[in-house]
């Protein structure tokens, strides 16, 4: 009834776009800044990039203005909450109800415009590889970036000088500051980092997954994102753990509707939804796991005094 | 270069202009948007904030739809204020105000074809409790499992859609409809119906219900010990649980009165101006409520005007698209850089602002 090989390449690319757009926020989050911005951001790179896509025929151009608009974006963010010290939790909310708004109107006209192939890193002889070849090698090389991603993060956080730096400014950002770190600076660079990896998950799913432009197309991902990096209680791993169980429920849930289980839509449609408040319910619920590794600044505004 | 020096209480005076300058601001960003798109930027600003209240042509038409479209913005946004006071961040309402709506028309459409008096009534109740129930989910889920009510809310807003979906297509869809998605008509049956109350002013029960919850709301926060522990959590989390606010009830309080309010926002809504449950009856009232909380400081006579300005940014959104063929996401734009100016701007009021020399420093 349900191919488990093709389940697991619609899963992997379905939660690509989730996994990029996590990655980012989660080294934002872990210089203490909380960004609800991600859907806002995510929608704007989706737009920028498909529309860049059908332009210029190029996808690497494509998915370069998919970052640039969602780092365009979230510098309005840093701008907003580093240097006029505005409350990031409502600075974020305009950040998304304005990106949804702007790449609403960016987009008029655009949808249903044919757009040129996403190629495939390996050649179709690896791809004819049976189980392996599809699940390992039938991708675009955005897909294998994000991997790549997640690795390098955590290797910046957990083993490099600037990720110690990274994690002390979200800890502490009195004693940063006093210990001579630039937290404004260090701050608004991830902040460009988060807003350009929302910006590439955005691009990935209007150019690559779904090669269309819908309006609202992003559904909720930069939600699911931000849940990810509190289910992930901020460890890299954990957020690509997490992108592939949201991307496993969705792309299991669209495959039980085309084969018209009895189960009412409403639920499979809202599985992922529910599915990601569930596991949010259960991580939260520890008190001591939720709290360890928590940034101990998280959201809150930074003023140098003196 | 330029430094910033806390003030030991927000200035009061720049709690009142941040509003109207962030209006203003808002008028010429705008303006260069709509000149970018290729309009005339006078022409365009002109129609949105002045044409619907006295153009001869138009505001016939759309003086009414002011109050229509104000009502349950104002509605929402007092209930949302008084959360965003505690620190409490329901941004959900979008979904509670659809889950409000299913509530309340399933109630009156079980009744159907009755015209008793006691259905609308019933209906509001309705409205009222099934916008509760849908915020108590993140209210116990925060109070009993420490969830972040930010996310659970928001997740929650895509869950009550797809309800509102298979309501619209199935459960609640017209049996004489031919099998066309939406329910019944409620505001064409009499009994179920949310009609406006005085001749041509848009005025309709969920309007009078919005007057009521700012006057509600204004006493509350300024005159009841309740107002004063939401404001005393907000401000100084640590104060309040020494002096005995018990925060856990403020959680479920302050989201069960939003959630509550945006429920019979919805009610009013689908029984009134919408007509009936359907896929997209919903118009992202929810959302544009939280700018409207915002723009009104959190005061609920401030969001009494937001509310209003915020209607009349809809209303001459519409205009501008029919008059200059202005494309409708603009204005959700417009409404965003809107709320970006305000929080911009909130830096003159919690800092002062001092050139300070270089050496100085």
């Amino acid at each position: 009834m349900i191919d488990p090989v093709t389940l697991i390449v619609a899963l992997i690319i379905v939660s690509t776009p989730v996994l990029l757009a996590a990655i980012g926020e989660l080294v934002v989050e872990k210089t203490g800044v909380l960004n609800l911005g991600v859907e806002g951001m995510m929608i704007i790179g989706a737009v920028t990039g498909f529309i860049t896509a059908v332009e210029t025929g190029s996808v690497t151009l494509a998915f370069l203005a998919g970052m640039a608009g969602g780092m365009i974006l979230s510098a309005v963010f840093g701008v907003l909450t580093q240097l006029l010290l505005s409350n990031q939790v409502a600075t974020g909310l305009a950040l998304t109800l304005f990106g949804i708004g702007l790449a609403a109107l960016l987009g008029v006209g655009y949808p249903g415009s044919s757009l040129p192939p996403v190629p495939d890193l390996f050649p179709a002889s690896m791809q004819a590889i049976p189980v392996a070849g599809p699940i390992l090698f039938s991708h675009p090389l955005i897909i294998y970036l994000a991997v790549l991603l997640v690795v390098a993060v955590w290797f910046l956080l957990q083993h490099t000088r600037t990720g110690l730096v990274i994690r002390a400014v979200g800890e502490s950002h009195d004693a940063a500051h006093a210990l001579g770190y630039k937290v404004i600076r260090i701050r608004f660079l991830a902040i460009l980092f988060g807003g350009a990896c929302a910006g590439l998950g955005g691009a990935f799913l209007s150019v690559a997954r779904v090669q269309n432009w819908i309006e609202g197309m992003t559904a909720g991902a930069g939600w699911i994102a931000l849940a990810l990096v509190v289910f992930a209680s901020w460890k890299p791993w954990r957020v690509l753990l997490g992108a592939w169980l949201f991307g496993g429920i969705s792309a299991l849930q669209l495959r039980l509707q085309a084969a018209e289980v009895n189960v009412p839509v409403a639920l499979l449609d809202s599985s992922p939804y529910l599915v990601t408040i569930i596991v949010l319910v259960l991580i939260s619920s520890d008190r001591a796991r939720a709290a360890l590794n928590a940034p101990a600044a998280l959201g809150k505004v930074f003023h140098a005094s003196g | 270069m330029i430094r910033l020096e806390k003030r030991p209480t927000p200035s009061r005076f720049w709690g009142a202009a941040t509003p109207v300058v962030a209006v203003i601001l808002t008028m010429i960003a705008g303006g260069i948007m709509f000149a970018l798109l290729g309009k005339d930027p006078v022409a365009a600003i002109r129609i949105i904030f002045w044409d619907p209240l006295f153009s001869e042509q138009f505001a016939s038409y759309s003086r009414p739809q002011l109050l229509i479209k104000a009502g349950p913005l104002i509605l929402i946004a007092i209930g949302l204020s008084l959360g965003f006071r505690a620190g409490i961040w329901n941004i959900g309402a979008e979904g509670q105000y659809i889950i409000g709506a299913i509530c309340g028309a399933g109630f009156g459409l079980a009744f159907y074809p009755s015209e008793n008096p006691l259905i609308f009534p019933g209906m509001v109740i309705a409205g009222l409790l099934g916008g509760w129930a849908w915020a108590m989910i993140p209210a116990i889920l925060k109070t009993r499992f420490r969830t972040n009510e930010i996310l659970v809310s928001l997740l929650l807003v895509y869950v009550a859609e797809a309800i509102l979906a298979s309501a619209a297509t199935n459960w609640l869809r017209n049996p004489d409809a031919m099998g066309f998605p939406g329910s019944r008509n409620l505001s064409r049956h009499p009994g179920t119906d949310n009609p406006e109350l005085i001749a041509g002013t848009g005025m309709h029960w969920g309007v009078l219900a919005a007057f009521i919850a700012v006057i509600a709301a204004y006493v509350l926060m300024n005159r009841h010990v309740l107002g004063y522990h939401i404001r005393l959590a907000g401000q100084a989390p640590r104060a309040a649980r020494f002096a005995g606010v018990e925060p856990n009830r403020l959680v479920l309080l302050c989201l069960g009165i939003s959630g509550a309010l945006a429920g019979a926002a919805g009610l009013f809504e689908v029984s009134g101006p919408a007509g009936q449950i359907s896929i997209d009856f919903n118009s992202g009232y929810g959302f544009t409520a939280i700018i409207v909380a915002f723009l009104g400081r959190l005061n609920p006579i401030g969001i009494l005007f937001a509310g209003l300005l915020m209607a009349l940014t809809y209303i001459g959104g519409e205009l501008a698209q029919l008059m200059l063929g202005i494309p409708a996401p603009a204005i959700q734009a417009f409404q965003g850089m809107l709320l970006f100016f305000l929080l911009a701007l909130d830096v003159l009021s919690n800092y002062r602002i001092k050139w300070a020399r270089e050496a100085a420093a």
